[in-house]
């Protein structure tokens, strides 16, 4: 029983220091990233799941509890649906189209070009321009008297279209909007991917006389697959949000309606929107429905992504 | 897109925010007014939609009070409104004075505790200068507080372009225009006269909505009975200018341009319209926009009788930290003298009855309306109005009977179907 000679001493604390490093320093690095999401993130989560179980409004004093209330009347409301309907077409008409442009753009530019940085830089300039600008400026170029799309489309002896008015219309100007932005920045990620794709590869495809088109859909496509599903679910996710572009068009394109209604007839209110509206468009500022609409819109978009991300794994095929 | 709009989130946090702010029941409430230290700067912050023509004023106001400071926020209409209700509720990010629109001033005034009560200032004393509706809509709903004091009136007019009408080949002097419609239903046959006419690149007025707001206000009950109870759907005078309003668009005289958009902007400066319903703070509108068309617009009376579109009040939130050098700037800003000045400035009319008599209102023209007597033409207006009850949530009554004039008018729906839905949507206000 005598004392333990002094280095086992230094020896283990300096361990025990090493032991403690090794488990808690990881954590404590990571630690600011989850405070922040417990803070931002998590704690809105459960408090909004809290408050979508009252009678809440800002306007009043006292909150009662009224337990899947809020819910019901959600599942009834036809505006709701509506909105579903809208974000689900907008969600569809912007992003298909949209990651066929940019894998079909990243692949042009994966090629040897002169100036390749500048058009790379330059695709991502639509995605930084700020979104209430590129609204306003649509809203202007789908005008229904004076815009430049009908003016274009006059030549071809089409009729004024009232872009904002109609409802398969007002979708197709959203995306296209959607489109501009984000086109781009897709593309970039796919240019990443595309870099790593062994160069042998396209030399061998080259060789046996396969077509650009052909190089894309059996070498380009397969390989970055990750990359796709990636992009596809991020985009997903980002198109069961959509809300400034309706917001902003309904206000620009003189669609009329309410600030929040997405158009008279909310033609084009997508969910997000109509969280807006009831939680602060209407003067009664229904936090508690808006709260459960916002739940609802948050499993949609769960949903919504692993419907998604089971499809995309499923689409195999090709080398690899 | 990707990790884009996410919108969504900030809004829920703030959602949060401000709901758990709201709960707390104002623990941090406003202190009372800092005493001013000698030599220190106040800074006033006023709050307003769009140009009320004040910026003059706030300069003559600076010279006698050298140690006032005043910043102007202008947002746009809806979202000043609804932020002021988000402001006051999270007791924070209000202004000293606050503008707030007669759509919305019952909103306010429901909620007196959010204001500061004039009285204490000893505004009450303006009192006798207001007309008398104008100064009971800024009282609270017993009476006992005065919470807003009236900056102008809309009284009622009608404003046309005299090209478009010659064109027509109809009468172009105001007179004869004014007796071309003393009602409602004349200034449709008018309409359907200038329709024939297949004017080029112009229809008969802008949209329904505006014109359906002006008859709704012409009644002597409009969308809320006197005990806050929403009448939409039993008041056979609403029922009327619904189906007046609808006509406009099935005869087809309207643009189809919703007031306030930008095409409707672009519609002034193009001349896409003949006739607009004008308010007196239109005029100024009217004139910002179609800069180039000086001379080419008149003013005529409005059919079916005088009533009052928009008009605002000033108002001091308790949260303001400076409330007694903001009720003193209310007092100055809405004083008889700059009333009349903004008036002749920016066309909004004085809420000042004693103003109405005054030979420089009276005699007022201006030269872009073919000077037009303006002053004359809206001080008869004023007196002849007969004030209407308004309820609390009057804007969003508005917005879904306007939402339902604008299905009709977009072709989606026929005007009884687009009724029935408003009364729906009528239903949920609560």
């Amino acid at each position: 029983m005598s004392a333990l000679p002094l280095a086992v001493t230094r020896r283990r604390r300096r361990s025990v220091r090493h032991t403690l490093d090794l488990r808690v320093s990881p954590y404590a690095y990571v630690a600011p990233f989850f405070l922040l999401f417990c803070a931002f993130g998590l704690f809105p989560l459960v408090y909004t799941a809290w408050v979508s179980l009252h009678e809440w409004t800002l306007l009043s004093d006292t909150q009662e509890f009224i337990g899947l209330g809020n819910y019901a009347t959600l599942l009834a409301d036809p505006y709701f649906w509506n909105a579903t309907f809208n974000t689900l077409s907008i969600g569809v008409l912007s992003t298909v189209p949209q990651l066929l442009l940019a894998i079909w753009l990243a692949h042009l530019l994966n090629r040897r070009l002169r100036f390749q940085t500048l058009f790379r830089i330059s695709l991502l300039l639509p995605n930084v321009t700020s979104v209430v600008a590129v609204v306003v400026i649509f809203s202007q170029l789908f005008g229904r008297d004076f815009g430049l799309i009908n003016w274009v489309l006059s030549w071809f002896g089409v009729g004024t279209v009232d872009w904002a008015a109609g409802t398969a219309t007002s979708h197709v100007a959203l995306s296209v909007m959607i489109m501009w932005r984000w086109t781009g920045y897709n593309a970039l990620i796919f240019l990443a991917a595309m870099q790593a794709v062994p160069r042998e590869l396209y030399e061998a495809a080259t060789i046996d006389g396969a077509s650009g088109f052909r190089q894309l859909r059996s070498i380009t496509i397969p390989m970055i697959r990750p990359t796709i599903i990636f992009v596809v679910i991020v985009s997903t996710i980002g198109a069961m949000q959509i809300i400034a572009e309706p917001m902003l068009f309904g206000q620009s394109s003189g669609g009329g309606g309410g600030i929040a209604t997405g158009g008279p007839d909310r033609q084009f209110q997508t969910l997000a929107l109509f969280v807006y509206e009831q939680g602060f468009a209407n003067s009664t500022f229904d936090f508690g429905y808006a709260s459960a609409a916002s739940w609802l819109m948050f499993l949609a978009v769960v949903i919504v992504a692993g419907i998604n991300f089971l499809i995309s794994r499923r689409v195999r095929g090709g080398v690899v | 897109m990707t990790p884009r709009t996410r919108l969504a989130a900030p809004l829920l946090a703030a959602a949060l925010l401000t709901a758990a702010c709201g709960g707390g029941g104002g623990s941090t409430a406003a202190p009372a007014s800092d005493a001013a230290k000698p030599g220190e700067k106040i800074k006033l912050t006023v709050g307003l939609f769009g140009d009320f023509g004040f910026k003059p004023l706030y300069e003559e106001y600076k010279k006698t009070h050298p140690n006032i400071e005043i910043v102007e926020n202008v947002t746009q209409f809806n979202d000043h409104h609804s932020n002021l209700v988000k402001r006051l509720a999270t007791n924070a990010g209000a202004g000293d004075v606050e503008a707030v629109e007669v759509g919305y001033i019952s909103t306010f005034t429901a909620q007196p505790n959010k204001f500061v009560d004039l009285k204490q200032y000893g505004l009450d004393k303006r009192q006798s200068d207001y007309l008398d509706w104008k100064w009971q809509q800024g009282l609270s709903k017993d009476g006992g507080r005065l919470l807003g004091l009236g900056t102008d009136v809309g009284g009622l007019a009608m404003c046309y372009r005299k090209d478009l009408f010659k064109k027509a080949g109809l009468p172009t002097g105001r007179a004869e225009v004014a007796a071309l419609w003393p009602t409602w239903e004349q200034y449709i046959d008018t309409g359907k006269k200038f329709a024939a006419a297949n004017v080029a690149g112009a229809k008969f007025t802008d949209s329904p909505g505006e014109i359906f707001r002006a008859m709704v206000n012409q009644a002597p009950v409009g969308l809320y009975d006197a005990q806050d109870n929403i009448i939409v759907g039993s008041n056979p005078d609403v029922k009327k200018a619904w189906d007046l309003s609808n006509r406009l668009t099935q005869e087809g005289l309207t643009a189809k341009l919703a007031a306030f958009s930008p095409p409707w902007n672009t519609g002034f400066a193009k001349g896409s319209f003949a006739t607009i319903i004008c308010p007196a703070w239109m005029t100024g509108f009217i004139q910002e926009q179609a800069k180039d068309a000086t001379g080419k617009w008149d003013i005529a009376t409005v059919p079916g009788g005088s009533g009052n579109s928009g008009g605002s009040h000033l108002m001091v939130p308790k949260q303001s930290k400076h409330p007694k050098e903001a009720a003193e700037l209310i007092d100055f800003l809405t004083s008889k003298d700059n009333q009349a000045r903004v008036f002749k400035e920016e066309g909004t009319f004085p809420s000042i009855p004693a103003l109405y008599d005054d030979p420089s209102i009276q005699n007022f023209t201006k030269p872009f309306f073919g000077d037009a007597p303006i002053g004359k033409i809206y001080s008869e207006a004023a007196k002849a109005l007969k004030p209407q009850h308004l309820g609390p949530k009057e804007a969003d009554v508005r917005v879904a009977i306007g939402n339902g004039l604008g299905r009709v008018e977009q072709g989606k729906q026929t005007p009884d179907e687009a009724w029935a839905q408003v009364l729906e949507d009528v239903k949920k206000i609560k």
